[in-house]
Parts: structure tokens; C-alpha cells; sequence
């Protein structure tokens, strides 16, 4: 590794450009990108001779019947799962922290955020859908029906099946970066205080805690917000069709072979991206106004004791989430071996390899770039992550909350808005659709969550350990490779295990930027969604999974066996 | 459409120099010896998958060149690229070589002078084509000129599964009524997919009084007069569909799980063979077989088209010309493969050929070519176009 020889002779301040350099490649894309999509939206797109500005694609997208009901879907469904999903966390985390049922929920939770989205959407669709495994199971036996009732259940026109989705999938990222803040709000200590003024769990955590966190996680709701809003992957398969949600159409626009559709479709990023911004204002004053409430809450003293049906509801959805994506993901696995499998038998009639066998080259090949891709752009991010971690500690360059905004650009700004526009400049620059590009853009959204989450572990290293090194005669980066980084091994390997399943999940930019020829094994199982092959379908998804699980596994058990004669190391 | 007249002034040196001329096919076959041909064809269907990974097989071994198949969602992907290149003034070594297309894509890439050619007609085994019989020099009634090659004749066909519904229902108005007296078991692909603009085309053509219209571009005077019926049709049959319309598979395959599912029990088709090499795989229960209309159902060839900018324009037309010969074209016939019509000519096969071909047997569900009748030809593009964006404003957008 380059950065080895360096380490040999120190220059005093050369890690100062990490943060610029990190910034630069994050804000890059973002604005070019962004450039890219306005311009066309006000009528400007050479390629197809459109060089005046006009109004005209805004106000053909305003003319669309669709518009008004895709927008308000697009607010609807991000509205309702990131309150949900806030709710959910809060009710688990106040209701149940310290306790055994706390700590099972919390492994079994974490898991569940490396299973790539659309792998847990295809799992869903399953079991919900009027002829899914659910039905199937009391079906002809308690329902009698020997066909599926003709009920609206996937695709619904109010987007509660895609809300279901998202949910399930962003209930354990809440919950992991409440966890991450909780641990720099030292929240049991004022737990405890509550608690023996006689409050109740949830009502005293609210009270005392929630505040100082929600402060820390405020920008990882904006994320779920944005996201939830924009998908793209999940809102093909659970979401509404008549019309779809808003970046679902922007995607459709953009292949129509009507090329003038593009400038359509650019006014709609737009109109997305703006959506986006007003829907994190609208949060933020619905915040002061809880805030408020809350506030009310707190001088009137009420204790809250009676808390065990809303602890109970915490928990209920919490395993409802888990148990859904894992039996999503068994039906899943059953597919890809099923023969002959109709409605409404629970289980196929004969089991094969015939699904296994007939994807096995394509599989492979798609395995190969999809771990090549992500173990580039995850160690690349971690090089950036860890230069600008160190650069903060050597020379105090800590990130300003602005800063930290930037960092979070990347995936506050919905994928749609920009990446179209990233993918002309691309061209523009030489950089045709290869791994390399590809690659690039991964380190765009791969680096803020590997940034995320190693930062804490990091500040939180005791620094007396470099203190004692440097005494001893050691130069700073001595003390980093041979202290700091061996005992950081876990919340390295943690982090690379996060920016691993943050690549293998990429769809749309590894589909516009590798212009196609960069073949994942998440653009292959949506390529085969299109055509509803459940069997096809279950093989790579399983696969997609695997690939997101393993290093989460590696990065569990790598660390015990390296430090199985270190035994404080070993949950450090 | 000034642009269009630019663009094809700005690349007309382009396509006419830069690349080997098919003319001279073993230049061409030396230039392609190790090209990487990077094939952009929908990656929906498992059995065309295959079939794509089979001719992959077959020019590396025969003429070394490497085929990858670009699986896409949807084939304006590929238009899209091909455009954000020549946006970005990529106009070399293109990330698409090849592109399975249909008549409006074709139309569109066509007019905009992002297409490689004419090649088409140069191609060896164009000999073998038959040019009279088949609709291989025109595409939705657009004149292909060499710009496409042809590689699979495709004809509507509807599937029914024999357990719910036994007898083959011959017009629009059958299936109208039979779909009001068993609701929520019909459905079709949602346009502007190909396949549900495809079945709006077959029933306009099914229910006008005036088919002649068609083959002439739609007019403000002539649009609404002969729709009228379809719409029609349309307002009694949309509250009968699966889900009494408020959703629609999203693709033509998906209605083959909706099938095998029990969710319905008759789905259109663009290729006759399709049900059976789908009772192959185990995707469609045994008991489903086909049926045409009285009246005839649309036929088309599916084509290979090469951008503008293909690095390997050679490799490609290896390719496109391996699919005209008649191993590729036996065996995309063969039903438990793919079940795909061929687009050559009996008449000009050597007799041990035609012998294979007679000898293939046409799978469970699918109907020899008496009962298939004759393919009607497709409307002018503008017809499909109006009729799709139309079906959008009126139940695609919710109401």
C-alpha cells in the first residue's frame, strides 16, 4: 500500500489534505451531478439539439395526470415510515435498554441492516401477496379458497406496502445510530436518576435522554426521509403503479425512447430534489413543535408508569420486522430450489438445481465484479475515512456541523436527482462506464457510512496510549500502525463490513454509470425482477444477501480468534 | 426535427468509414477475431437468458468473439446510453454494441442518426431470409434499410390455463364477455410496455370498423374515429381485470407467475412458443395451451440493431449474422428452448436443414402454423404511440 511508505518519513501536516480531498470527492459528483440535472430541466440537452432555455419540460411535467398523486405518494410513503420507524426505535430503546430482551432484539436487529433492500422487498412480496405464503398457509384449509382472492394488497395505490417495506429495513439503521449516539450521551446515568424518581422507562427516557439524541441522529432521519421518499429498487416491487412514485417514473422517463422524455425527466429530478429539501423543512418544524410539546411534557412532572402495552408494541414490531425479512428470505431460498410450485401449496411440489445450475456462469461472473467493486471502494473510503480520523486527531481539523452535512450529502440528495447528470460528466470526462467509474462513484455513497461508523470508536480510543508511544520514541505514525490501528481491529473490520453491504446494495449507480457493462449481482436481480422468475429471482437474491452477510460474520469472528489470547481486546 | 436533420448531417462521415464494410465479410470476420461484443438485450425472460448465453458460447468457439449479454430492465436503457454518449462526445468505442430493439426504440434511434449501417442486408446468411413472406424489411411499418437486422418472427398468441378456462375465446368481444362473467381473472402487461401497448394495438385492430386507417400515419381526423371502439371496449373491460384494474404486471413474464400463481387464467403473448418452453421450465402449470383470434393477431420479427458508436461494430455483426444461420435459428425454434419463429425461408435451407426444421416438434402448447393464421401486420408507429400515451391519461395515472 502507498500509504505504507509514507509512514517511514513524516512531514509534518500532509494528512491535512484528507479532509479537503474527501470533501472534494464527495461534493463533486453531488454538484456536478446536480448541474447536470437543472440544465436540462429548463430545456438544455444538446445531445438532442435543445440549446435555448425554456419552461417547457417543467411545465410538461406539471401537465402530467400523474403528478399531484406521485408527489403526495412520494411525501405520504416518506412521512409514514420514518415517523414509524422512529417511533419503533424509541419504543424499543427507552422501553427495553440494559435489559436481556434488549440485547437479543439488538442481534438480531443488526443483521437485518446489511440484507440488501431489494432482496428484502422480493422476500415481502411474497408473503404478503394475496396468493403469498401467508395465505397459503390457511388456505383451502381455514379460508377455503382454492384461488387467491382478488385483493389490492401489493402495489396499493397508498403505498402502504412499500412504507412496510422500508420500515422493516430502516428500523435496525435507526436503531444502530441511536446506539451510536446513546454511547456519547451517557444516557443511563440520567436514566437511573429518572428511574429513581419514580418515572417509568419510556416516559423517563423521552424526558431525559431523547432530546440529547436526538440531536446526534438527526441527520441519519433526514437520510431515512430522503431515501424513503426517492427509492428506487423497493418502489419497483412493492410500490403503486397507477401512477408510480415520483423517481420511479423519473427512471421511466429517462429510457423512454421519446429521447425529448429526458428533459421531462430532469424537471421531475428537480421536483424530487425540492421535495426532498421541503419534506426535511416540514420535519423540522413538526421537531420545534414536539419540542414544545415536549417540553410541556417535562414541567408537568407525570411520571408515566403505565408503560407495559407501549413497551410490548415497541418490541412487537421490532420482532415483527426481523421475523418478516428472515422469512421473506427463506421463501426466497425455497424458490430458487422449487420445481413445479402452484397456489396454494406451502411448499413446491419437487425441489431442484435447476435454477442454481442454469444461473451458475453468470452468477459467478456477477459475484466476481460485485466483490471487486465493493472491496476497492470500501478500502478506498477507509484510507479517506481513517486519513481525515487521523488528521482530526493529530492536528484538531475536527468537522464542523456543516461539514458533517457534507459528509451527508451524498445520500441525503435523492440518487435520482443527480445521478443522471453525474453520468453525462462522467462520459464527458473519459471515464466510460468502466469498473473504474463505477468504483468512483461507489466511494461516493460507501464513504460517509464507513466515515460514520468508525468515527466514534475512534475518537473514543484512550489517548494515553499514544501519549505513552510517543514517550517511548515513537512517531505519530508509528503509534497509529502499530498501536492505535491493531487495536482498533474490530470497529475497522465493522466499518469495512458496513461499506461492503452499502456497495453490494448500489443499483442506479452502478446501472447509469457503468453504462450496463458492469454487471453486479444487484443489477442482475433486478434486470430478472422485471420478468417476475421467482426462482431466478430467489437465487440471486439470496446471493446478493450472502454477499452483504459475510463480512458482517468476518468481521464478528475475525477479531475473537485474532484476539483469542487478548481477552480485553477482544470487545474493544 | 431540426435536430434530427443536424445530427444525421454531423455523423454521416461516421458510419460510413470508420468501420470494415460488411461487403467484405472476411475483413469483417478478421476484425472481429477478439472483439468483446457487449450485447444490451431485456433481462426478464430466464429462457431468452439462455439462449443469449448459448450464441455467446458458440462465436467465441467459432469466430473468437467474446458475446457478454447487458441484461436490461428495459430497452430505453439502452437508447439512454447510446444518447448520454453522444451527449458527452463519446462518438468511439461506445459501451454498447449491440441492442435487441423493438419499432418504436428502432423509430426513435433511428431518426436521431444513432445507428450503425446499413449492414443488414450484407450479412451472408441474409440470403437465407425470407424477404418475401416475413415482415423483416419493415418495423411498425418504418422501413429498417439495413439498420436492423432481423433474427425471430413473433406473433400474438393468448395463454390460457385449460383448468378454468377450457375453450379458446376467438374476438376481443369473447373475451370481454367472458371476462365479465369470471372478474379478476384477465390482466395484460401495463402499457407503455411493449407487450400491453401490443395487446391495446391488437384489439383496435380487432374492434374498428376501419383497419385500412392503420397502415397510414394517425390523424387528428382519423385518431378519434377509429379508437373510439376501442375505448369502448376499454371502459367495460378495465372494471373486469385483475384487481379490477387498479394495477397491471409490470412485463409480459410477470403475467406467466400471475398464472402459476392462480391469480389468473388468460395472458397475451408475442411468441407462440413461449407457454410451452415456460411448462419446460416448470413457470406455467402443464394445463396451459394457446389460441389465436378469428380474425388473425399482429406479427412482427424481433431485431438486432448497432449503435453509431460500437467499438465493435465487426464483433457485432458476427453476431447478428450468427443469429440468421439456421443452427441459432433452429435452434431459438426449438420449443423447449425458446420457441421463437424463424425468420428464414424454407425454400432457400439445404434440404438436410429443412429436414430439422420439420422434424422439431412443437411443444404442448403451441399451435402448428395452420391454426397460427396469418400475422396481421403492425399499425403505423404514431397509431401505437397516441394509443399508449392515451391508455396512461386514462387508467394508467390512477383516477
Amino acid at each position: 500500500m502507498a500509504a505504507a511508505d509514507e509512514v517511514s518519513r513524516p512531514r509534518s501536516g500532509r494528512l491535512a489534505w484528507f479532509p479537503i480531498l474527501t470533501i472534494l470527492l464527495l461534493l463533486g459528483p453531488v454538484c456536478a451531478g446536480l448541474a447536470g440535472t437543472v440544465a436540462p430541466a429548463f430545456g438544455y440537452l444538446p445531445a438532442i439539439g435543445q440549446t435555448s432555455f425554456t419552461m417547457d419540460p417543467m411545465l410538461d411535467l406539471f401537465a402530467w395526470t400523474g403528478i399531484w398523486r406521485a408527489t403526495f405518494l412520494s411525501l405520504g410513503v416518506g412521512f409514514l415510515t420514518t415517523a414509524l420507524s422512529l417511533l419503533i426505535v424509541v419504543l424499543i430503546v427507552a422501553g427495553w435498554s440494559g435489559t436481556r430482551v434488549f440485547a437479543i432484539l439488538q442481534t438480531v436487529l443488526s443483521p437485518l441492516l446489511s440484507i440488501p433492500h431489494a432482496a428484502a422487498a422480493f422476500g415481502l412480496a411474497f408473503l404478503i401477496a394475496p396468493s403469498g405464503w401467508i395465505i397459503r398457509t390457511v388456505s383451502p384449509s381455514l379460508t377455503g379458497w382454492d384461488r387467491p382472492p382478488d385483493l389490492l394488497i401489493l402495489q396499493d395505490p397508498l403505498g402502504l406496502s412499500l412504507a412496510a417495506g422500508l420500515i422493516a429495513k430502516e428500523v435496525p439503521f435507526l436503531l444502530l445510530m441511536t446506539l451510536a449516539a446513546l454511547g456519547q450521551t451517557g444516557g443511563h446515568r440520567s436514566m437511573k436518576v429518572a428511574q429513581t424518581l419514580g418515572y417509568g422507562r419510556i416516559s423517563g427516557w423521552l424526558k431525559t435522554v431523547f432530546p440529547r439524541v436526538y440531536r446526534q441522529i438527526r441527520l441519519p432521519i433526514y437520510v431515512v426521509l430522503s431515501y424513503s421518499m426517492s427509492v428506487v429498487d423497493v418502489a419497483v416491487i412493492l410500490g403503486p403503479n397507477l401512477p408510480p412514485t415520483l423517481s420511479v417514473q423519473i427512471v421511466r422517463w429517462m429510457s423512454d425512447p421519446d429521447l425529448s422524455m429526458r428533459l421531462v425527466a430532469a424537471a421531475a429530478a428537480l421536483w424530487q430534489a425540492l421535495l426532498v429539501l421541503g419534506a426535511i423543512l416540514i420535519w423540522r418544524l413538526g421537531e420545534r413543535l414536539v419540542a414544545r410539546l415536549g417540553h410541556r411534557a417535562v414541567v408537568s412532572g407525570r411520571r408515566g408508569r403505565r408503560d407495559r402495552v407501549l413497551r410490548s408494541t415497541g418490541v412487537a414490531f421490532g420482532g415483527l420486522a426481523v421475523v418478516t425479512i428472515f422469512t421473506g428470505l427463506a421463501s426466497l431460498a425455497l424458490w430458487s430450489f422449487a420445481g413445479s410450485w402452484r397456489f396454494p401449496d406451502v411448499s413446491p411440489d419437487t425441489l431442484t438445481f435447476k435454477s442454481w445450475m442454469r444461473h451458475a456462469d453468470s452468477l459467478a461472473a456477477a459475484s466476481g465484479q460485485t466483490a471487486l467493486i465493493a472491496a476497492c471502494s470500501v478500502l478506498a473510503a477507509l484510507f479517506l475515512a481513517l486519513g481525515c480520523l487521523e488528521a482530526e486527531h493529530r492536528y484538531g481539523l475536527k468537522l464542523s456541523s456543516k461539514a458533517l452535512l457534507i459528509l451527508y450529502l451524498p445520500i441525503l440528495i435523492p440518487q435520482t436527482a443527480f445521478l443522471p447528470g453525474l453520468q453525462t460528466l462522467m462520459l464527458g470526462a473519459g471515464l466510460s462506464g468502466g469498473l473504474l467509474a463505477v468504483t468512483l462513484a461507489h466511494i461516493v455513497f460507501v464513504f460517509p457510512y464507513v466515515f460514520l461508523s468508525l468515527g466514534d470508536p475512534y475518537r473514543s480510543w484512550d489517548t494515553r496510549f499514544a501519549v505513552v508511544s510517543s514517550a517511548l520514541g515513537s512517531s505519530p505514525d508509528r503509534t497509529l500502525w502499530a498501536i492505535r490501528l491493531p487495536m482498533m481491529l474490530r470497529p475497522l473490520l465493522t466499518a469495512l463490513a458496513v461499506g461492503f453491504a452499502v456497495s453490494v446494495g448500489q443499483y442506479l449507480p452502478t446501472l447509469l454509470i457503468g453504462g450496463g457493462r458492469v454487471q453486479t449481482l444487484t443489477t442482475e436481480a433486478l434486470a430478472l425482477s422485471s420478468g417476475g422468475d421467482r426462482r431466478a429471482i430467489g437465487v440471486y437474491a439470496l446471493l446478493q444477501t450472502a454477499a452483504a452477510l459475510l463480512p458482517f460474520a468476518a468481521a464478528l469472528a475475525l477479531p475473537a480468534w485474532v484476539w483469542r489470547n487478548r481477552a480485553d481486546l477482544r470487545h474493544g | 426535427m431540426r435536430f434530427i436533420v443536424t445530427a444525421l448531417i454531423a455523423l454521416a462521415p461516421l458510419t460510413a468509414s470508420a468501420e470494415s464494410n460488411p461487403s467484405d465479410w472476411p475483413a469483417v470476420l478478421d476484425a472481429a477475431q477478439g472483439q468483446t461484443v457487449y450485447w444490451n438485450a431485456w433481462g426478464g425472460s430466464t429462457t431468452t437468458n439462455d439462449f443469449i448465453a448459448w450464441v455467446g458460447k458458440r462465436v467465441s468457439e467459432d469466430y473468437g468473439v467474446t458475446l457478454e449479454h447487458v441484461k436490461l430492465t428495459d430497452t430505453g436503457e439502452a437508447v439512454s446510453r447510446v444518447l448520454a454518449e453522444k451527449q458527452a462526445g463519446q462518438d468511439t468505442d461506445g459501451a454498447i454494441d449491440m441492442i435487441w430493439i423493438n419499432g418504436a426504440n428502432f423509430a426513435a434511434m433511428k431518426d436521431a442518426g444513432l445507428l450503425y449501417g446499413p449492414f443488414a442486408e450484407d450479412l451472408p446468411n441474409w440470403d437465407f431470409v425470407d424477404v418475401e413472406g416475413k415482415t423483416v424489411q419493415t418495423d411498425f411499418t418504418v422501413p429498417t434499410e439495413g439498420y436492423e437486422s432481423p433474427w425471430a418472427m413473433a406473433q400474438v398468441v393468448f395463454m390460457h390455463d385449460t383448468r378454468d378456462l377450457p375453450d379458446p375465446l376467438g374476438s376481443m368481444d369473447a373475451i370481454l364477455g367472458w371476462s365479465t362473467e369470471n372478474p379478476g381473472r384477465f390482466t395484460f402487461p401495463q402499457p407503455p410496455d411493449f407487450l400491453g401497448t401490443t395487446f391495446l394495438k391488437q384489439a383496435l385492430i380487432d374492434l374498428t370498423d376501419e383497419p385500412e386507417a392503420l397502415a397510414a400515419p394517425a390523424t387528428d381526423e382519423t385518431y378519434p374515429q377509429v379508437t373510439e371502439p376501442l375505448w369502448a371496449f376499454l371502459e367495460e373491460l378495465t372494471p373486469t381485470l385483475w384487481r379490477e384494474g387498479r394495477a397491471y404486471p409490470q412485463t409480459g413474464p410477470r403475467q406467466l407467475q400471475l398464472i402459476a400463481d392462480e391469480e389468473i387464467d388468460l395472458a397475451i403473448s408475442f411468441s407462440p412458443g413461449e407457454a410451452t418452453a415456460a411448462i419446460a421450465n416448470d413457470q406455467l402449470p402443464d394445463t396451459v395451451r394457446t389460441f389465436v383470434l378469428d380474425r388473425g393477431t399482429l406479427g412482427n420479427a424481433s431485431f438486432v440493431a448497432i449503435p453509431y458508436n460500437s467499438g465493435a461494430t465487426e464483433g457485432a455483426m458476427v453476431v447478428a449474422n450468427f443469429l440468421l444461420s439456421p443452427e441459432a435459428q433452429l435452434r431459438a425454434q426449438d420449443p423447449d428452448i425458446l420457441g421463437y419463429g424463424t425468420v428464414l425461408s424454407m425454400n432457400k435451407l439445404a434440404p438436410s436443414e429443412r429436414e430439422a426444421f420439420d422434424a422439431l416438434d412443437l411443444g404442448i402448447a403451441t399451435l402448428p402454423p395452420a391454426e397460427l393464421g396469418p400475422a396481421l401486420p403492425e399499425p403505423h408507429p404514431s397509431w401505437a404511440e397516441r394509443i399508449a400515451a392515451d391508455w396512461v391519461a386514462r387508467y394508467g395515472s390512477g383516477r
